[in-house]
């Protein structure tokens, strides 16, 4: 719309009337005063929480716990390093989980007879894996797969933590993806069909396709929490962020080295949020366009 | 001549609801039978009945002599026989017109990749959209996602061609370009069973018009016949009521 009228403009064709003249000088004249409430609102809110905060008792004692830039600054590639750990694990985790999580909502969703006892499982394995909780999960898994002594099982903490995170992960994730499935209008499995492919040929070029593009903004949405979730693999010992910046803390009483932690995760965490918003709303333009048609 | 298509006796039922009650046609090589009918008389059922997208209550369907509502036939293998068009384009939206077309061949009749292309694209520079081969549904007109889901419907080189109501969701003026296409096909000999609301059209293609009135034809015979002389008195009021719109 704006585009065209400024075309108009400079073509010379048509100049706007008195009336929009005069519709455009008090829309600007609203347009600066939301602006000027905006702001002086602002400042009141933000700026009443801060003296909130810094008037309270403690303040001198909490900034020196936890805002000791030096001491943050001493133990940042320490954390860091831990971090990288957090990283590897949500790298290897995510495309584990995956893989299972797909195999899962496939079992789930089929209804060949011979895969009947699959699907029993698959349901099973999600109900079981979705109701307990994480820290619960790397608990038994960290303390219990080793008590099996199966050889290479033992001692590695980083494997049974990333056992247990993709154990719990692949249960969630297995319900986006049925749920993508499930999605798909039953018409697009007739069309198929009718042209004769067979049930896992449907499922596989004509189904399963759009499904995975629909579910695209909850899988970055679990991917978010995902990473977030590595840092609970610390109580077994696994050296990440979380279990770094425990440690320097132990050492000194200071605190600063969680808010460091802190930082780290969220510069991994914001950037991906702000690209699932997107996605999220990309997809949704994409599924109303198709509405229309 | 035997029929390629032939129904016999069909029931079906949804519950209580009786769609079709003892259901019979014949459709002969080369032939087109036209079903019209108000809606939820039992044409939509009918066609899905045939490609096995329902499976009947009684009675037979044999395609080319062989009963394909035997449990003992594979029911992929005996879809590869037959085409349908939906009302609803049903097209696959994340695939370009040309895999939407050159699915089936490829991965149910194992032709080579190249040859279903060039295939496809003969057939859509027939329709006249060869330029769109590479474009993706929702940039087509309504009329022309019909035109492709015929094209794909008939790239696997089908014995019977099923048309449910194909136009009921295009726009008047897109309408005509759709049954042109079909008339095209009439032209060339596919053998076709057409539910449909367009009775002028009924009239330049059919060779047999079925009337069906709550799951059973009330009057059959040739388009003549049936849409320019009705005997029956439910045939005349839905004709008097159609032609009134």
């Amino acid at each position: 719309m704006t585009r065209s009228n400024k075309e108009n403009y400079s073509s010379g064709s048509w100049y706007p009337s008195e009336l929009e003249l005069a519709r455009q000088k008090i829309r600007s004249q609203q347009a600066k005063k939301r602006i000027v409430i905006a702001t002086l609102s602002s400042v009141f809110v933000l700026g009443s929480l801060v003296i909130f905060v810094i008037s309270s008792p403690g303040w001198e004692l909490f900034k020196q716990t936890y805002l000791d830039i030096d001491y943050g600054l001493e133990v940042l590639p320490i954390v860091a390093r831990g971090i990288t750990t957090n990283i590897r694990l949500t790298i290897i985790a995510s495309i584990l989980i995956t893989i299972l999580a797909l195999l899962l909502a496939l079992a789930r969703t089929s209804k060949a007879a011979a895969l009947t006892p699959f699907r029993i499982l698959a349901t099973v394995y999600v109900d079981v894996f979705r109701g307990v909780p994480l820290l619960l999960v790397i608990l038994l898994v960290g303390f219990g797969i080793p008590a099996l002594g199966i050889k290479g099982l033992t001692g590695n903490v980083l494997i049974l933590g990333t056992i247990a995170v993709v154990l719990t992960y692949s249960a969630y994730v297995a319900e986006v993806f049925r749920s993508g499935i499930l999605s798909i209008h039953p018409s697009q499995r007739a069309a198929a069909r009718s042209l004769g492919l067979t049930q896992a040929q449907a499922m596989r070029y004509v189904i399963l396709p759009q499904a995975v593009k629909r579910v695209i903004p909850p899988l970055l949405n679990d991917l978010v929490a995902l990473i977030k979730d590595t840092g609970l693999v610390s109580i077994l010992g696994v050296i990440d962020a979380v279990r770094a910046a425990q440690i320097q803390t132990s050492k000194t009483f200071n605190y600063t080295p969680y808010l460091v932690a802190a930082i780290l995760f969220l510069m991994i965490t914001i950037p991906l949020t702000r690209f699932t918003d997107r996605a999220l709303q990309k997809s949704i333009a994409e599924q109303n366009s198709q509405g229309t048609t | 001549m035997k029929p390629v298509l032939f129904v016999q006796k069909v029931r079906k039922s949804f519950g209580e609801n009786v769609v079709l009650g003892e259901v019979s046609i014949e459709v002969p090589e080369h032939s087109a039978t036209v079903l019209i009918g108000a809606s939820g008389s039992g044409k939509s059922t009918l066609l899905r009945c045939i490609n096995l997208l329902e499976q009947i209550d009684d009675g037979a369907i044999y395609l080319d002599q062989e009963e394909i509502t035997s449990p003992l036939v594979d029911v992929d293998k005996a879809r590869m026989r037959m085409g349908i068009v939906f009302q609803s384009f049903n097209l696959f939206p994340h695939m370009r017109v040309i895999d939407n077309i050159t699915l089936a061949p490829i991965k149910v009749h194992k032709i080579k990749k190249e040859q279903a292309r060039e295939e496809a694209k003969i057939l859509l520079d027939k329709f006249g959209l060869l330029d769109k081969a590479e474009e993706f549904p929702d940039r087509l007109s309504g009329g022309q996602q019909q035109r492709v889901a015929i094209i794909r419907s008939i790239a696997t080189h089908p014995r019977a061609l099923l048309l449910d109501e194909i136009t009921s969701a295009l726009d008047p003026v897109l309408v005509n370009e759709v049954l042109e296409s079909i008339k095209e096909l009439k032209k060339e000999g596919m053998t076709m069973i057409i539910a449909t609301h367009e009775m002028s059209f009924a009239r330049l293609v059919a060779d047999e018009v079925c009337f069906l009135e709550k799951g059973s034809i009330a009057e059959r015979g040739s388009a003549a016949q049936v849409l320019e002389n009705p005997q029956d008195s439910r045939t005349k009021e839905f004709l008097r009521r159609v032609i009134a719109k």
